[in-house]
């Protein structure tokens, strides 16, 4: 697991958003068009590329894209 | 495990009522105009059906009920049992079943009850009529089910309100030693109650002045303690974890294949949920019909206004086999396999309610 693919993942998803924008220290909350709306649709897409299911309570706790990525790098190597 | 089958029933038919009054989400003044759009393009859903203010749940599903009785020609003195599942009955007591029987003119030796479930209830509740008629000869049972979700969240929660709409249906069941045997695996996980709740106004946290005071949550959440809370990222981590292995499980207990089946009709949760169900199982969407757009999450009748809108056509040509797969609240979910032989299939209808 890459956190470059992670990024293009991300990226496709905030599909307004300049490409490279986004880097493992951006703090996904604070980008614009984020929306809660936004919150499940990352879940949704970490699901389908991972097969890892983040809850409310772990997205809540994770500021950067990094810790995004952690999260669900601990879950893939399980 | 409450994997099983019913021999000797027979689904004779299904209709639903929707009110008339559409509400458009692109409309949702509660958030920016970009977040309306990203939100109608992510849930499907664009438009919801809103009951008038005092129409209850019981009242679209009369208006289905007499519908389909007309249509199958049953007298409603012929009816036995009458199971009514919803979570916005007419009264807290008494059970609104037995209010049922009286408007529908059902018998008093009509067995009548309420179930409290939600977006799992059709397989339940199919399951559980069922179960009630193999035990009696030439017996005919009406099963109701619906939510007028529309009377219990806050217009102003975007988390929830957008979402849902208020729908009825009925579907009517008989005794016959000819029919195929349903087959069901309902399955439930009380751990994640939370998930979707309404927090006060039981007899865990009764209803006080406070109850009732607005706050806002979040940006965009403002709702007291009595509406619907709903926590978007652990329902979909529920609903996708466990309805494709619950339906994978049953068909694999029967030995039949996916491609056996000519219809997977899930409830309508949402489209990120649907889609992401969908694709775990392979399925395409002329297999796995949609009605998000048209209608909405009407809860426990998502499935019966799916199978009325999408494949009614279908089932009028010839037997088709179904996979129901209902996943939601308590959490509870569950999948039945049944066989549209011969059933009568209404249209969706509007009424003025």
């Amino acid at each position: 697991m890459q956190l470059v693919n992670f990024i293009a993942h991300i990226e496709e998803e905030f599909e307004d958003l300049p490409k490279g924008l986004i880097v493992g220290e951006t703090a996904f909350r604070q980008l614009e068009g984020w929306s809660s709306m936004m919150a499940l649709i990352l879940i949704a897409r970490i699901d389908s590329e991972y097969n890892v299911n983040l809850s409310a309570e772990e997205l809540a706790e994770a500021t950067s894209v990094n810790d995004l990525f952690d999260l669900v790098k601990a879950r893939v190597a399980i | 495990m409450a994997i099983f089958s019913i021999p000797g029933v027979k689904l004779a038919g299904i209709a639903t009522t929707v009110p008339m009054h559409e509400v458009s989400n692109l409309d949702f003044e509660t958030i920016p105009e970009a977040e309306r759009k990203l939100f109608v393009r992510s849930t499907g859903i664009n438009k919801r059906r809103v009951a008038k203010k005092g129409t209850c749940t019981s009242d679209l599903c009369e208006h289905a009920a007499n519908a389909l009785l007309k249509a199958l020609n049953w007298k409603p003195e012929e009816i036995s049992v009458l199971v009514f599942l919803t979570q916005t009955p007419d009264y807290i007591t008494p059970a609104s079943a037995a209010l049922l029987q009286h408007k529908l003119g059902l018998p008093k030796t009509c067995m009548a009850l309420d179930v409290n479930l939600g977006c799992s209830g059709y397989p339940y509740g199919l399951s559980l009529v069922a179960s009630l008629l193999r035990n009696m000869p030439g017996a005919k049972a009406l099963f109701l089910a619906g939510d007028v979700s529309s009377a219990c969240l806050s217009e102003q929660d975007k988390s929830a309100a957008p979402i849902f709409s208020d729908a009825g249906s009925a579907t009517a069941l008989m005794q016959d030693s000819t029919a195929v045997d349903m087959h069901f695996n309902l399955e439930t996980d009380g751990s994640g109650y939370e998930a979707i709740i309404i927090p006060q106004g039981g007899y865990r946290n009764p209803t006080t002045l406070e109850s009732l005071q607005y706050a806002e949550e979040s940006p965009g959440i403002i709702r007291n303690k009595t509406h619907l809370v709903l926590n978007g990222i652990n329902v979909f981590n529920f609903s996708v974890q466990t309805a494709p292995k619950n339906a994978r499980a049953l068909l694999e207990h029967l030995n039949m294949d996916q491609s056996s089946v000519d219809f997977f009709v899930f409830h309508q949760a949402n489209l990120i949920i649907n889609e992401s169900i969908r694709k775990k199982m392979g399925l395409t969407i002329e297999q796995a019909p949609q009605t998000l757009h048209r209608f909405g999450n009407t809860s426990s009748a998502t499935i019966p206004i799916t199978i009325a809108s999408e494949i009614q056509a279908a089932i009028s040509e010839k037997p088709c086999r179904l996979l129901l797969s209902g996943f939601g609240v308590g959490l509870s979910w569950g999948a039945a396999v049944i066989e549209t032989n011969g059933m009568v299939c209404l249209p969706v209808q509007e009424a003025d309610l």
